[in-house]
Formats: structure tokens, C-alpha cells, sequence
């Protein structure tokens, strides 16, 4: 049986290479990026992925009414944040002076900030772009990937749930931030799993086989 | 655990065919672009680069479908520069599966195109390309200068003001090429890469001179480079992404193996 996973478009960013990419990661998928509402409701995963700024993610999301629909989607079927999708999934953001967000795991998305350093005192440079090591929380996601196991990151700002319990997995830049969060059918991860080579395709099919 | 320098080979295509300049004038054939990408993925590279030297807009067009044959069976951050002139160009690129744009002359010709640019898309998929050349002379403090039109036209423009103007308008990134280095195969010019890098707060790329491994090493300990990227090494077979990367964790560097 063919499963369809809705990727959310509402105008945040290209969707060509999350789509390619979980077409790559499950042959059996069938991959519907879209914005229309009775399509990613009709679908039994749904990605929900974002690039750019918060206040325009947030924007988009009222103007094109998807809003309930995400909420809707998120309330009952496995779902995926990505990137800006996932830091729009916390509760409240500091970017782009403050910025109320979905409020589907409790928490505040916070910048890196300018005076970054390593345990060494070496200046770290903002955004944290490249590939970083992510330390596994048990979740069925993280099924076939070494703890440890790098992804492609590119952000200033990171998520910071208010209850650890929500955290599924953690890097370090200058401080320990969390890298993905998960809350029962929910998952939300800060790196790229489209731009995450082999690592990257396991997690999305992990994603697909998965029943939240 | 940290995060990892950054190999990126570079592929300067024209008219759809990998090619690579000897001092932005030579052009030798090295082949296939989708082909010499899923070889490197596979090999290990970070990121890919495509330059697109084409000249003709009919030509920019098979770029377009370059980008999106690559980013439907490479899944590794891609980024391309070369003709990227308005916020349609970047558009297209973007919609075809590329990460990130390179600006070059573009932002010269009118450096708000570099804020539109960020505004729009975001800081982290616009990349600003500074070719510059050393203008000081001997014994004096390094100096360096923007030039344009692979390197003939000199601008009169300070290579390390303009990087910290770039990245006030929104570059996410700075690919920092020396137009003395590149083709030469003598190493990077290591005090133009550090001298910016110390300068700016966003990840710099190194690029032009790479002759060997120990070119790389440098790049990332004396230039302070966040990434560095070669094009003919790879190209020619003398050195895979692999054994590059294995050179620079031997030297302490952090990459991804």
C-alpha cells in the first residue's frame, strides 16, 4: 500500500530537494507537496519544513490560513518540523524582535548570540552552518544512525524547550542546544535531513515507517 | 563534538560541461557535472559549488537543469554562482534545489542587491563571492582589491571593507577568492583569507591556489578559514575528497569522515 506524506508549502523556502529526498528515502512514498488544506489533512505524514525569518514564516502561515491546518495536522499524525518549521513548533521566538508561535512544545527559540566562543575561547561565527554531531535521545527516529552521527546545519537561532522530556537530541555550539524535539506524534529537528546525505535519508524514512 | 571544517569541491561549468580555468583562461574538459557530483557525494565532500561560467542567457537555462538533476540524487548542501544578476535569478536556482547563491559582480554593480537578496531568501543561502587581488607592494601592510571580469577590471574597492559591508547588508557567507592564487597550485593567499575571517562574524571559504593537501591544512590553521574549497585537484583524480579529508584530521583538524 502507498503511503503519501503532505510537505507543507506555504511559501518558505524551496521544496524541490525535501521532496527528492524523501522520494529517495521510502520508494513507496508518495510525496505531495502542497498547500491545500484537504490534501495534507487527506495525507498520513506530514512534513512541515521552513527557511528565512520567523515573523515571515508566521505571516505566511496566517495568510494562506494553514495555520489550523498545521495545528490540525500536528494534533494527529506523525509530523515532521524542519529547520524554521521545527523552531515555529516552540512557543515563542526572540527573532525579529519577538515573535508567538504555534506553542506545540512548550518553550523559547533563542539566538546564538555575537560574543560565541568555544571551551577554547575561540570566537565562534554565527549562523552555525556545516555538519555538527547530534547525541541521541532513544526515539524511534534515530533507528539506524550512530549516536554521534553528524548533520547539516545552517541557523542563528535554536530551540529551547521548557521541559527536557521534549528534547530528542542535543549538539554543541559555544553551548549544548537542543537539535531536534519531540513531543508523542510530533518531531522537529534543527539540522537539514534533505542535506544530510546517507544519515539525512535514514532519519526521513525512519520518519515514513514510523506511526507516531 | 563540534562542528566540522568544510571541504567543497568546486565545479566551474559551461554550457552544462565541468570545466576548470587555469587563471580564469585556460579551459581543459573534465566532464559530466551530475556525474563528477555523485562522485564526490560519495566520496565525502560537504558541500558541492557550481560556478557557471557561461556567457550566453540561452545557456543559463541548462544551469537551471544542472542544478536540478544534481539536487535530485545529491543530498548535500549545493550552491551556485555565476549570472546570479536579480531576485528572479536567485529564484530559479533556489526552486531548482540549490541551497545557497554565490554574488559576485552582481553586488558590485550595486551592493543593495545584497540586502534585497537576504531580505527575501534569507542571509543563509546568500553567499558573497569577493575575487580580489594583492595591490600592496612588497613591505608594506597587505592591501587587497575587488576585481571584476575574471580579474581585468580593478574597482578601487578595499577587499576587506567591502567584506565587512557585504555581511552588514546580509551575506551569509563569504567565498574569498585570490585572483593572484587561483590556477597557481602555490596554496592560498593565507593573509587575505585571515585578515577577513578575523574581521567578519559569518564563516568564510577559501578559495584559489590549491596545489596539494597541505594547501588545505593551511587554509583552516594559519588562513582561519570555516571551509575551503578546490576545483582541479579534485577534477584530475590527484587527490580524492577522501584523502583530503583524512590529511586534515591527521593534522587535528575537525571534519566529517
Amino acid at each position: 500500500m502507498s503511503k503519501t506524506v503532505a510537505v507543507i508549502d506555504y511559501g518558505m523556502g524551496n521544496l524541490h530537494s525535501i521532496a527528492k529526498a524523501l522520494e529517495h528515502a521510502d520508494a513507496d512514498a508518495r510525496v505531495d507537496v502542497t498547500a491545500d488544506p484537504a490534501r495534507i489533512l487527506a495525507a498520513g505524514h506530514v512534513v512541515f519544513p521552513g527557511v528565512g525569518a520567523i515573523r515571515d514564516c508566521m505571516h505566511e502561515l496566517e495568510s494562506t490560513g494553514l495555520r489550523e491546518v498545521v495545528l490540525r495536522a500536528a494534533a494527529e499524525r506523525p509530523f515532521l518540523g524542519i529547520c524554521l518549521g521545527m523552531q515555529a513548533m516552540l512557543g515563542h521566538s526572540e527573532e525579529n524582535g519577538g515573535v508567538a508561535t504555534l506553542g506545540l512544545i512548550p518553550g523559547e527559540v533563542r539566538y546564538f548570540g555575537d560574543d560565541l566562543a568555544d571551551a577554547g575561547g575561540t570566537r565562534l561565527k554565527v549562523p552555525h552552518m556545516g555538519w555538527n554531531q547530534v547525541a541521541q535521545v532513544t526515539h524511534p527516529l534515530w533507528a539506524g544512525i550512530d549516536d554521534g552521527t553528524r548533520f547539516y546545519f545552517v541557523h542563528s537561532y535554536y530551540a529551547d524547550p521548557g521541559d527536557a522530556a521534549h528534547r530528542a537530541g542535543t549538539s554543541e555550539y559555544g553551548r549544548v542546544f537542543t537539535a531536534a524535539v519531540a513531543r508523542d506524534n510530533l518531531f522537529g529537528v534543527q539540522f537539514h535531513p534533505e542535506k544530510s546525505q546517507k544519515a539525512g535519508l535514514q532519519l526521513l524514512a525512519n520518519f515514513l515507517g514510523w506511526n507516531g | 563534538m563540534s562542528l566540522a571544517k568544510r571541504i567543497i569541491p568546486c565545479l566551474d561549468v559551461d554550457n552544462g560541461r565541468v570545466v576548470k580555468g587555469v587563471n580564469f583562461v585556460d579551459i581543459r574538459d573534465a566532464g559530466d557535472p551530475v556525474e563528477i557530483a555523485r562522485r564526490y557525494d560519495a566520496e565525502g565532500a560537504d558541500e558541492i559549488t557550481f560556478l557557471d561560467i557561461t556567457a550566453s542567457s540561452d545557456d543559463r537555462e541548462t544551469m537551471v537543469h544542472v542544478v536540478e538533476q544534481v539536487a535530485s540524487e545529491v543530498f548535500i548542501p549545493l550552491t551556485v554562482g555565476g549570472g546570479i544578476r536579480k531576485v528572479d535569478d536567485i529564484r530559479r536556482m533556489l526552486n531548482a534545489g540549490a541551497d545557497k547563491v554565490g554574488i559576485n559582480s552582481a553586488a558590485v554593480a550595486r551592493p543593495e542587491f545584497v540586502r534585497e537578496a537576504a531580505e527575501r531568501f534569507g542571509s543563509q543561502c546568500i553567499v558573497v563571492s569577493i575575487d580580489a587581488k594583492r595591490v600592496s607592494a612588497q613591505g608594506e601592510a597587505p592591501r587587497w582589491e575587488i576585481f571584476t571580469h575574471g580579474g581585468r577590471k580593478a574597482t578601487g574597492i578595499d577587499a576587506v571593507e567591502w567584506a565587512e559591508r557585504m555581511v552588514e547588508l546580509g551575506a551569509g557567507e563569504l567565498l574569498l577568492t585570490s585572483m593572484d592564487r587561483d590556477g597557481t597550485k602555490i596554496g592560498f593567499d593565507l593573509d587575505y583569507t585571515r585578515t577577513i575571517s578575523d574581521r567578519v562574524n559569518v564563516p568564510i571559504i577559501a578559495s584559489g591556489g590549491v596545489g596539494n593537501l597541505d594547501h588545505l591544512v593551511d587554509g583552516v590553521i594559519k588562513g582561519h578559514a570555516d571551509a575551503v574549497l578546490a576545483a582541479s585537484i579534485f577534477h584530475f583524480g590527484e587527490y580524492s575528497v577522501e584523502e583530503a579529508k583524512r590529511h586534515m584530521a591527521d593534522a587535528g583538524i575537525e571534519v566529517r569522515l
